[in-house]
């Protein structure tokens, strides 16, 4: 493990590496700090760009994005109460209050420090969980593979779109369907294509991901005439206030974090819980642990209430890269966009990424840690400036996301089919959108399409054709076991709700 | 009697996936192939079912969480004038080139949206996108095609 460390820091610390995590920390912050543009629309945007590097510098920079879009989130939840991503949620409850009252760069120090301590012992426990991980994994076979992909998306569905489980499942099938577009990988039969050759190599990833993300949440934010911007321009982004905090502060904050940076991890590990949920629940232990006195406080403007979904959401992001780099199934919609850059660098996550390519499994965590270190000096004493993002007028901000997305997808095919297809996708989802059918379930099931496929075929020429693989094996008929007791929860409980 | 627009966008859905079932039934897989445990419409046939069957599930269950849209403040103008305006990007960079048709699709796009200062709809089209360009194309590597910059010199 040393030597893997070794080798993570060598190639993290190398100078093109330092510059791209400072680069996706600072831009992923900006477009994170944006109400409504997320880590995933964060990720899609330089997908493009991360082709032209060598795979580790690509992964890096996409963390580096990630975590800077976590860390914009809360500023936007903080400043405005108006959550960039779902995961900053429970941060607006006290961060708000507390920047209502004047205190707006003492919450966001909170914030910060918070976010880097969660993010940092979280990126200990990948470190030392990740490779042991690996190794068990190896036991998996293909039935317990495709299992756990129907999993993945099952609990996906049931997590990320709260009592829209069935339409998450419709969206689940759509992006398998999409990604079933093209030649059979192994008989290289054309499939869906209807005699299209621009179909034959099947839909890219990165169209589906700019067309579902970054150009339908642009579309959505013009049909609904929304102004994201519109509460930054009535604040002062510039006097937030002393960012120092006092020793009662430093110490409710250190009190919180380490319990929240285990939960949130743990969270974080399991497939479609995510950050969002890793929040809430810390918000929620936050209140169960602290005194009455500070529990009157909570809501309020409480520094626990504050530290502790904040560290909590960045632990859950280092977590979330558990199932990827260990099973190459990613938990959540942020890390299957990571798994579907990663394969278009030809590489496939999984167990053996860890002896394949150890020089890309390790750089990644490396940079976690450097990512954290970069957030902390870089965002906590620009901030005033960066704040000033937040008051960019929709006029201008929505042409650049849809001119970034274009520009993307021309890029990779230098085609117009692809640029129709990917507008025709863009509308599809702006209007499913509108009525809560939720897109993560759709890229999730859009990259993991190809893998579950294989996995079946094997499964099934093994089983010679018999579906009994799903139960002959211990592991495999406990995933599904798991499975089904989600689904039926999640249609029992739509049941309880009407009646 | 009231239908919601979820439940006619999951018939919708039905009636898509009935399509991709019938579809998938007529892939063509190699004789040999007809009868194996696995073959290229294996996959997607199952897919047809799943989306038949949740579909189904959606249409005739109740709604639990009803999602209210008020379709009266959505703004179709300016959605369809920018759906427009993206198409006609997407016809003219292979011939007017990158830089020119993204610049008047920077323009246009600010104009429509509202945006009446013209300092700034200038700055953020056409020198925006040529720091852009020399960004990809003189910095990354990248190739741009672009006919228009070659055909004036600008660009090899």
């Amino acid at each position: 493990m040393i030597e893997g460390i070794l080798i993570g820091l060598e190639t993290a610390l190398s100078l093109k590496n330092l510059m791209m995590v400072m680069i996706g920390c600072f831009s992923g912050t900006i477009i994170g700090m944006l109400p409504g543009l997320g880590p995933m629309t964060a990720i899609a945007l330089m997908i493009p760009i991360t082709y032209g590097f060598e795979p580790s510098t690509g992964l890096i920079l996409m963390a580096g994005v990630y975590y800077g879009a976590v860390f914009g989130g809360s500023t936007s939840s903080i400043l405005i109460n108006a959550p960039g991503i779902p995961g900053t949620v429970a941060t607006s409850f006290d961060g708000y209050p507390m920047a209502q009252q004047g205190k707006a760069g003492k919450a966001l120090a909170i914030a910060a420090y918070s976010s880097f301590a969660g993010g940092t012992i979280a990126a200990i426990f990948l470190l030392i969980a990740a490779p042991s991980l690996s190794k068990v994994s190896l036991a998996f076979r293909s039935p317990d593979y495709f299992g756990l992909m129907i999993l993945g998306l099952t609990a996906v569905s049931a997590f990320s779109a709260k009592g829209h489980f069935l339409k998450a499942m419709m969206m689940v099938v759509l992006g398998l369907m999409l990604a079933s577009v093209g030649q059979d990988t192994l008989s290289d039969i054309p499939r869906f294509t209807f005699q299209n050759m621009n179909l034959s190599d099947g839909i890219s990833f990165v169209l589906v991901v700019m067309a579902t993300f970054a150009m339908s949440e642009a579309l959505t934010i013009i049909f609904k005439a929304n102004d994201p911007t519109r509460v930054a321009k009535q604040i002062s982004l510039s006097e937030l206030g002393s960012i120092k905090l006092d020793k009662i502060e430093t110490k409710k904050m250190i009190t919180s974090i380490p319990r929240s940076s285990v939960l949130g991890f743990v969270i974080g590990v399991l497939p479609g819980a995510g950050s969002t949920i890793a929040s809430f629940l810390a918000y929620g232990m936050e209140r169960n642990f602290v005194k009455d006195e500070e529990k009157q406080k909570f809501g309020k403007g409480s520094v626990n209430g504050l530290a502790a979904p904040e560290t909590a959401n960045n632990a859950a992001c280092s977590g979330s890269f558990v199932p990827l780099l260990t099973l190459g199934i990613p938990g959540s919609g942020t890390t299957a966009v990571m798994l579907g850059a990663l394969l278009g660098f030809g590489i496939q996550p999984g167990p053996r990424l860890y002896q394949t390519n150890p020089e890309i499994f390790w750089s990644v965590i490396m940079s976690m840690y450097i990512g954290m270190v970069i957030l902390l000096i870089l965002n906590l004493p620009l901030i005033p400036y960066i704040a000033r993002v937040l008051a960019t007028p929709r006029t201008f901000l929505i042409p650049l996301i849809l001119f970034f997305s274009v520009t993307g997808i021309y890029l990779m095919s230098f085609n117009n089919f692809d640029i129709y297809l990917m507008i025709g996708i863009a509308v599809c989802a702006t209007i499913l959108r509108l009525y809560d059918f939720p897109m993560p379930p759709l890229i999730l099931a859009f990259v993991l399409g190809g893998l579950m496929e294989e996995n079946l075929r094997r499964s099934l020429l093994i089983s010679d054709g018999s579906w009994s693989f799903l139960w002959d094996r211990p592991l495999t008929m406990v995933i599904m076991l798991v499975i089904f007791s989600i689904v039926v929860w999640q249609i029992y409980k739509g049941f309880l709700k009407k009646n | 009697m009231n239908i919601s627009p979820s439940k006619i966008i999951s018939l919708l859905f039905f009636i898509f996936s009935g399509f991709y079932l019938y579809t998938a039934h007529q892939i063509q897989v190699f004789t040999f192939d007809e009868n194996a445990a696995f073959n290229a419409k294996t996959f997607p046939i199952y897919l047809g079912y799943a989306g038949l069957l949740f579909s189904a599930l959606y249409i005739i269950l109740p709604e639990t969480k009803p999602s209210n849209v008020d379709l009266s403040v959505l703004d179709y103008k300016k959605t369809i004038m920018l759906v427009v305006l993206m198409i006609l990007y997407g016809l003219t960079i292979l011939r007017a080139g990158y830089f020119l048709s993204t610049s008047i699709f920077l323009v246009l796009s600010y104009i429509v949206l509202g945006e009446r200062k013209w300092i700034w709809i200038f700055t953020l089209s056409f020198p925006f996108v040529a720091i852009f360009m020399y960004l990809l194309h003189g910095l990354l590597n990248i190739y741009l095609r672009d006919p228009f910059l070659q055909y004036i010199g600008i660009m090899g």
